[in-house]
């Protein structure tokens, strides 16, 4: 018989943990009012900070989700310039850079837990997504203070505003979708890297080649974390077919079973299975697939016209080998598929890092592209560190204010930029067109195993993977 | 402690009242205080999130917005999402695949092993080796060992033999096996140790009175070892189901659940239901996914016990 006594320490121990839990987990679910409730608040006492002399200025440090990890000494050299030409005009903001890289997985991790830098990026696809959660600051006031605001081109813009247009994130670049293409391996295997592919036809054709001739892959395609989705969409608009339609009510309508969409999936099958030109592997991402290409493994992808830096700073690739051009276009409606990125403050801020927050992001992301002086600063930093300079962009403004930073710049243009010109001197005629608007990483996410499965089973049907996908995306738009 | 038997129940009820006061103070307190960081350990990290767990699945909340209580529709929204029952059958299909191939692996080492006079340290330290590497290390090195072109590290050596290339994680079918033998090559050495251990305590005369009986050396794997480490032989294929239900870091990391899902199992779903929407993800449906997978291997615990009860036993 166990004694009364010996157990009574356990049950009060025990019922005190088990109480406490209970208390905290019903408790727990309230500190995310607390950042939401702060957000509201940004526009008054902005103006007042702005205009105020340096010398009222407190002291204030925050932290910039500027360094991508894995870069190279030299790269991250070059950041660390630039804070300090940063420090220097503005003596009272110390900056602190964090390692940051937007993806899907580890970006929503980090906002649910608070974790994410005080300044930090997010593609245009996620700007109206996170305002309407109140999870970035409104720094409309703060933005139109610096003078340039009406001087966004206005879809760009859009991006990052509210229903009202009140600004609450900054597009800081462009890009258009590309045709990239290795010149080395165009050369090897008897095609002219200066007359890339204008059809999808030569597309084919020239994969083919490549394979035949040199062993690798002749054309890939990205297939996983949502990567997949995206560049079906981007092949998808390049012959004219649209994943979202908008009725004149506002009414979206899931339209991933489209003929063009169909006609993509034909295509890479038979480049696939019957043409045997797309090489073994089939489950890039963004990042594998740019090493995949600065490797030498890959002849052609479909992907952004920035990825210059990014092969140089972490997949060490051979500038000899970097081509680009226009994606083809055929038929009515066909259009690029253009996209971007904003920058947001983090509305885990106080007012004075706010201030700060702007200032980093007219300092850093702004300024070489509407002042002389801010762009050569840009420049001689970049070259300084061997970054590279001049690789090509959209307009965030008009082309007019980007032709002038261009010439402001020609002197410490380092990229190979002959390589580049089938694609620089015709990005500008093809029609830019939005990433769906509802849903985007969703409805990419829910294409990724149809590519997969294209790719990986040669029986599979196309048509009832679209539909499935596409039963599934429209589920998500209807979701109340 | 008294020792008088028929003392009057007045008394020995003041005797006891004064020894709880005594108790508390000496024996209760000291056992209190070493109790407490441990619950409050335990509490933590342990019992608020299953608390916290069962309170999200019947929430609709992303941890960004404020969260609304929905009842049973996040169960109901499991249910009938097309990836669940695909989730399911891989799970069963990486279960039952790690049951046939992992499972009799560590046995038959072990069994060799016990065999070795000399050196069986070293054996050991060998087959413990790939315990001990990180999983995601050991993850990517075999990713890239399964490299599907026909210069990858594992259709190279097959090449030598005239056997391959083969697509390994390229491909729907060959995909979960690849995963499979991935994690039993991990996996198999803590096994084996264990394996290794109750086999060095099964007693010697047994085996020689099956010798006396001319037995040969299968009959006496099969009529006196294996019933002697019967008990070890049935928890470790309870936990390897258990283990096998919640398989996670492999298909993630491997090939995130593709190709065209798969290798999506439970678990994946349980990510990509929290986390794979960028602008905050469904951790009410994760939290109901979770505790329907909890109560599920729950249950199959205890009628797993409940029907090997007497098999255990010693007769």
């Amino acid at each position: 018989m166990r004694s009364r006594t010996r157990r009574l320490p356990w049950v009060v121990a025990a019922l005190a943990v088990i109480t406490a839990t209970i208390v905290a987990a019903c408790g727990g679910t309230t500190t995310s009012n607390a950042p939401s409730a702060a957000a509201p608040s940004a526009a008054a006492p902005s103006a007042a900070a702005a205009s105020a002399p340096a010398a009222q200025h407190e002291p204030v440090t925050i932290s910039v989700g500027a360094l991508r990890p894995g870069v190279t000494q030299d790269a991250a050299d070059a950041l660390f310039q630039q804070i300090e030409e940063f420090e220097a005009k503005y003596p009272w903001i110390k900056v602190e850079p964090e390692e940051y890289n937007w993806t899907a997985p580890t970006f929503t991790a980090a906002l649910a837990a608070g974790t994410l830098p005080d300044v930090f990026t997010i593609p245009f696809t996620d700007g109206k997504g996170l305002i309407a959660q109140h999870q970035i600051v409104n720094i409309d006031a703060r933005v139109r203070a610096l003078g340039y605001a009406d001087k966004f081109n206005a879809t760009v813009l859009a991006n990052g505003q509210d229903q009202g247009g009140a600004i609450y994130a900054v597009p800081t670049a462009a890009y258009g979708m590309s045709l990239t293409y290795n010149r080395s391996l165009f050369t090897q295997a008897g095609l002219d890297p200066n007359s890339p592919p204008t059809t999808w036809d030569q597309v084919r054709t020239a994969a083919k080649t490549i394979a035949q001739k040199t062993g690798v892959a002749g054309f890939s395609t990205m297939a996983t974390e949502n990567t997949g989705g995206w560049q079906l969409t981007t092949q998808t608009y390049a012959l004219g077919g649209r994943m979202e339609q908008v009725g004149a009510d506002g009414k979206i309508t899931a339209t991933l079973d489209n003929p063009a969409t169909k006609s993509v999936l034909q295509r890479l099958k038979a480049m696939r299975w019957d043409d045997k030109s797309m090489g073994s592997t089939f489950d890039y991402a963004w990042g594998t697939m740019n090493q995949a290409f600065a490797a030498g493994q890959v002849g052609m992808f479909t992907g952004g016209s920035d990825l210059y830096t990014w092969m140089i700073q972490n997949a060490a690739l051979k500038p000899d080998d970097y081509g680009i051009t226009v994606i083809p276009l055929d038929g009515s409606d066909s259009g690029v598929l253009g996209g971007g990125t904003l920058a947001a403050v983090n509305v885990v801020t106080t007012e004075a890092e706010r201030d700060a927050a702007v200032d980093w992001i007219d300092f850093y992301y702004i300024q070489k592209l509407i002042s002389q002086d801010g762009a050569v600063a840009d420049a001689k930093a970049l070259t300084a560190n061997k970054q590279p300079v001049g690789v090509p962009a959209l307009p965030i403004f008009d082309k007019a204010t980007y032709d002038e930073s261009q010439t402001w710049i020609k002197d410490y243009i380092n990229v190979p930029t002959a390589q580049m010109t089938p694609f620089t001197s015709k990005i500008f005629d093809q029609p830019l067109v939005n990433e769906p608007a509802a849903h985007t990483q969703e409805l990419y996410a829910a294409l990724d195993p149809v590519v997969q499965a294209v790719l990986t089973d040669q029986k599979a049907d196309i048509d009832a993977l679209l539909t499935a996908a596409n039963k599934q995306v429209q589920a998500l738009i209807d979701k109340p | 402690m008294s020792t008088i038997t028929g003392a009057a129940p007045a008394a020995e009820t003041a005797v006891r009242r004064r020894g709880i006061r005594v108790r508390i103070s000496r024996d209760g307190l000291a056992t209190l205080l070493f109790l407490v960081p441990l619950l409050v350990v335990f509490g933590l990290f342990a019992w608020f999130p299953i608390l916290r767990a069962f309170v999200m699945s019947v929430q609709e909340t992303n941890l960004v917005s404020e969260p609304t209580f929905v009842g049973l529709d996040n169960f109901a929204r499991v249910l009938a999402d097309p990836q669940f029952g695909i989730a399911v059958r891989n799970t069963a299909w990486f279960a039952f695949l790690a049951l046939v191939f992992g499972y009799p692996i560590p046995i038959i080492l072990a069994v060799l092993m016990s065999e070795v006079r000399r050196g069986r340290g070293v054996f050991s330290a060998l087959a413990y080796l790939p315990v001990v590497i990180p999983p995601v290390v050991a993850v990517l090195l075999w990713r890239f060992f399964y490299q599907a072109s026909p210069t990858g590290v594992f259709n190279t050596i097959l090449g030598w033999f005239g056997l391959g290339p083969f697509p390994w994680l390229q491909d729907s079918t060959f995909a979960m096996p690849a995963i499979v033998l991935e994690a039993t090559w991990a996996a198999a050495g803590g096994t084996v140790i264990i394996y290794l251990a109750a086999l060095l305590g099964v007693r010697p005369d047994l085996y020689d009175a099956a010798e006396v009986d001319g037995a040969s050396i299968w009959q006496k794997i099969r009529y006196v070892t294996l019933p002697q480490i019967r008990t070890v032989l049935f928890v470790t294929l309870i936990l390897q189901l258990i283990a096998t239900a919640q398989v996670f870091t492999e298909p993630l990391l491997f090939t995130a659940g593709g190709p065209a899902n798969s290798t999506l199992t439970v678990l994946l779903l349980i990510y990509r239901y929290a986390f794979q929407n960028s602008l905050g993800g469904d951790y009410g449906s994760a939290a109901a996914l979770s505790l329907m997978l909890a109560a599920f291997l729950s249950i199959f615990t205890v009628a797993y016990f409940w029907l090997t009860r007497r098999w255990g036993s010693d007769s």
